[in-house]
């Protein structure tokens, strides 16, 4: 693209790239998030150009010669669309028909019952109950949500920048550039209440506000996009499907705050992001929306990407600047605030991937429409990534104030194999448990922390009548635990402690003493660690123990895990009724535990038992099973 | 000492960087995705010339876990136990990895110099749960045949 040099060079590049849009007759959006690539979307989409007559991966131009025919057709690779169960998914415009597990053998019936002839190829189409959802926004999983910061994610191109372009990209640039100062742009943020989306939910215009009014006039823009917390990927679909939304949030804080320079700092572990922000960037970059004096404003701005080298505590404030400084990322006490000295010793702002990705419509529509969704002191919308025993995992955006009975069940079509819900756990190894009687309250901010959970990154994990919730906290302890950076003591000793004891406790070597002892090491931990991961680290057990006691008590007094996954708790028996006496059990016995005659039933010597379940594998009756 | 051709690539990587310490990182990065590790020579002349101590830089790249001084296997097997994956027995699939490969508890990769199993918290494919990725292509919704099936279509690939 040629350098925008002016706003109407802008306005005009834009109606094209509208025009463009609206002059194709059929357009085809493959998803090319993560999860869809996994199970084969590249093929589909090259089969699919194929069939276009369309070269993959081909520029996207407006000249005069590029001539409106051949633009009834148009094949897209887009970002997450959400629906991750499902895929790989083709969504159709403009009959927005959804397809679903599309797999390349799919392509030529498309092409030639939907592109050509109109009609939705019925087999692909999902349904449920027995009704076909032919457009995807009726589909129970999206009727639910709003999408606003995932608007894009599906239905726009995620590597062109013409794509961004045509859906208002860059539009609230160009209105904070040409009609608002940056004081201005700083009061509607901080007027909007818009809150950190990285799990601490500060308030974004304070920090704004803040680091505007510093007397170093060096100073940085920082992305967190160190989405570490397992079980959490709304930032990476954010990354990947509509980089330039995130960008553009960067630069209108780099013009509100007065800085010149922006980093982002990318998890390793999410290479797809990464160079779709490269490529954001140099399309950025080439048309002149960002590097020098910005569409002739006088105004400047870069944007570096740093990768993560796979620590977890690089997603704190202090340690991923001292990441980017090319130090171990620890965090270190405060104040100084990042918002005074954070990178390289600057002013900073630092705010993560959705946060931003909420700016631009923030600029766009005014601080009151922002607080037209979600509650008082949580508006907006939320991004959540749901996970673990439910129908419909995938990424979702809801108004803040959405309950966890409407996102469990409306949106997410209920546990999987008809399950009892036991609890979600929200906000990963920093946040805590809800349970049923959780189902109605409303989710935001300030609700989850007076539960003693947080909302965290916003990974919402499911869990069914067949996970222990014991084994589940001891779980998130062995990551924190892992992830410590040995700087502060209560961190670095506590978590190894509290891990032991929840060791023993699976292990069958728990007492009761221990659960009071774990108690005060969580609570003394909170009090005392350095950083927000010391701080959260015991919150998986401090909730569990209160909500799970009798799970717990089981463990330690009864000796018995009532879903069988803690296998020391439980023993491995063989049926008589079942057993042929073959003696193949005895033989694979790595332990020599099993004894018996041939042809009568084997047992089983429970002192000599390692539970290393070689002969439950092996037990071609399935006679030997874990009681 | 190592082979010239890993200092000439050294510098080749050093002259796309700035100098100075914000770069070692980054550096370390680059000379990773080439060798699959890091030469432990490679790490002191890099830290040489970029102009901080040897012990400095060897804080940092012992500090991230991505960062590695022994040789890695031809073929990268990183299974996520996230909590997703996690849930969904992300164990059974290691386990029978471990298994396939013949790997003790303790050993990461293989004699042949194969391949190197890893664990990672959390690869963000969670609908997709369990994952593992096998140079960072995604095996999505695994199971312990399909790891089977997925490690005998490597060996018979590189036995041809």
């Amino acid at each position: 693209m040629n350098k925008l040099k002016t706003r109407k060079d802008l306005t005009d590049i834009r109606a094209q790239a509208q025009k463009r849009i609206a002059d194709i007759g059929c357009r085809i959006l493959i998803c090319a998030g993560t999860g869809c690539l996994a199970g084969g979307s590249q093929k589909i989409y090259e089969k699919m150009c194929e069939l276009c007559g369309k070269s993959p991966g081909a520029e996207i131009v407006f000249s005069p010669e590029a001539a409106h025919d051949t633009h009834t057709t148009d094949v897209q690779k887009s970002g997450c669309h959400g629906f991750c169960e499902m895929g790989p998914l083709v969504r159709i415009e403009p009959y927005n028909y959804l397809y679903i597990k599309v797999k390349p053998e799919d392509c030529e019936e498309i092409y030639n019952t939907t592109v050509i002839g109109g009609k939705p190829v019925e087999r692909l189409l999902y349904s449920i109950d027995g009704v076909k959802y032919p457009a995807q926004e009726d589909i129970p999983f999206y009727a639910g949500q709003m999408r606003l910061v995932l608007k894009n994610c599906g239905r726009i191109g995620a590597e062109h920048i013409e794509e961004a372009l045509a859906f208002d990209g860059y539009k609230a640039l160009e209105k904070a550039l040409f009609t608002m100062t940056p004081e201005e742009v700083v009061n509607v943020i901080y007027d909007s209440g818009l809150r950190g989306r990285g799990g601490g939910g500060f308030q974004t215009g304070y920090k704004w506000k803040q680091v505007a009014r510093q007397p170093e006039k060096i100073r940085y823009v920082v992305c967190n996009g160190d989405e570490g917390d397992p079980g959490a990927f709304m930032d990476r679909s954010v990354m990947e499907g509509d980089p330039h939304k995130m960008l553009e949030g960067m630069i209108i804080a780099g013009y509100a705050v007065g800085a010149s320079e922006g980093y982002i700092y990318v998890r390793a572990e999410y290479p797809l992001a990464v160079s779709r922000l490269k490529t954001a960037i140099s399309q950025a970059m080439d048309a002149g929306l960002l590097g020098d004096d910005i569409l002739g404003t006088g105004f400047s701005f870069r944007i570096h990407i740093n990768k993560g080298a796979g620590a977890f505590v690089c997603g704190e404030g202090s340690a991923l600047t001292a990441s980017i400084e090319g130090e171990r990322g620890m965090p270190r006490t405060k104040p100084p605030r990042t918002v005074e000295q954070g990178l390289f010793g600057k002013p900073t702002v630092l705010n993560n991937v959705e946060t931003y990705a909420n700016v631009p419509m923030i600029i766009q529509n005014g601080s009151d429409w922002f607080h037209s969704i979600g509650t008082e002191k949580s508006p907006g919308t939320k991004a959540f990534a749901v996970t673990g025993s439910i129908n419909n995992t995938g990424l979702i955006e809801v108004p803040m104030g959405t309950t966890l009975r409407e996102i469990i069940y409306d949106i997410g079509g209920g546990i999987k194999g008809g399950k009892k819900f036991k609890a979600v756990q929200i906000g990963g190894p920093s946040g805590g448990c809800l349970i049923s009687t959780d189902l109605d309250d409303p989710l935001d901010f300030d609700s989850l922390s007076r539960k003693g959970a947080m909302i965290g990154s916003g990974g919402l994990v499911v869990m069914d009548e067949d996970t222990c919730m014991v084994e589940v906290a001891r779980f998130f302890m062995n990551f924190t635990q892992n992830e410590s950076c040995g700087k502060c003591v209560p961190c670095r000793e506590g978590t190894m402690r509290m891990l032991e004891i929840l060791e023993d406790i699976v292990h069958g070597r728990g007492t009761e003493d221990q659960l009071a002892l774990l108690e005060e090491l969580g609570n003394a931990i909170k009090d005392t660690a350095l950083c927000g991961l010391g701080k959260s680290a015991s919150l998986p057990v401090l909730s569990t123990l209160k909500v799970f006691r009798d799970e717990y008590l089981e463990h330690v007094r009864d000796k018995k895990c009532r879903t069988g996954t803690c296998k020391a708790l439980s023993s491995y028996v063989i049926s008589p009724s079942l057993c042929r006496g073959c003696s193949k059990c005895a033989r694979n016995c790595p332990v020599g535990a099993i004894t018996g005659e041939l042809r009568s039933p084997y047992t089983i010597d429970q002192s000599k038992c390692i539970k290393c379940g070689a002969c439950a594998g092996n037990c071609a009756f399935g006679a030997i099973s874990l009681a | 000492m190592l082979d010239k051709a890993f200092y000439e690539k050294a510098d080749e990587i050093l002259s796309a960087h700035k100098k100075g310490k914000e770069s070692l990182i980054p550096i370390l990065q680059d000379i990773q995705a080439v060798y699959r590790y890091i030469p432990r020579e490679l790490l002191s002349y890099v830290a040489g010339k970029i102009g901080i101590t040897e012990a400095k830089a060897y804080s940092v790249a012992t500090f991230y876990e991505n960062f590695s001084f022994d040789q890695k296997g031809k073929y990268v097997i990183k299974v996520c136990d996230g909590t997703a994956c996690h849930v969904r027995r992300s164990n059974l699939i290691l386990e029978r990895i471990h298994n396939e490969l013949d790997l003790p508890d303790g050993k990461n990769t293989t004699d042949d110099m194969l391949f190197t199993v890893e664990t990672v918290s959390c690869l963000g494919a969670c609908g997709l749960a369990p994952v593992m990725t096998v140079n960072d292509e995604v095996h999505p919704a695994m199971t312990p045949d399909k790891v089977t099936e997925t490690i005998k279509k490597i060996k018979e690939a590189e036995n041809e």
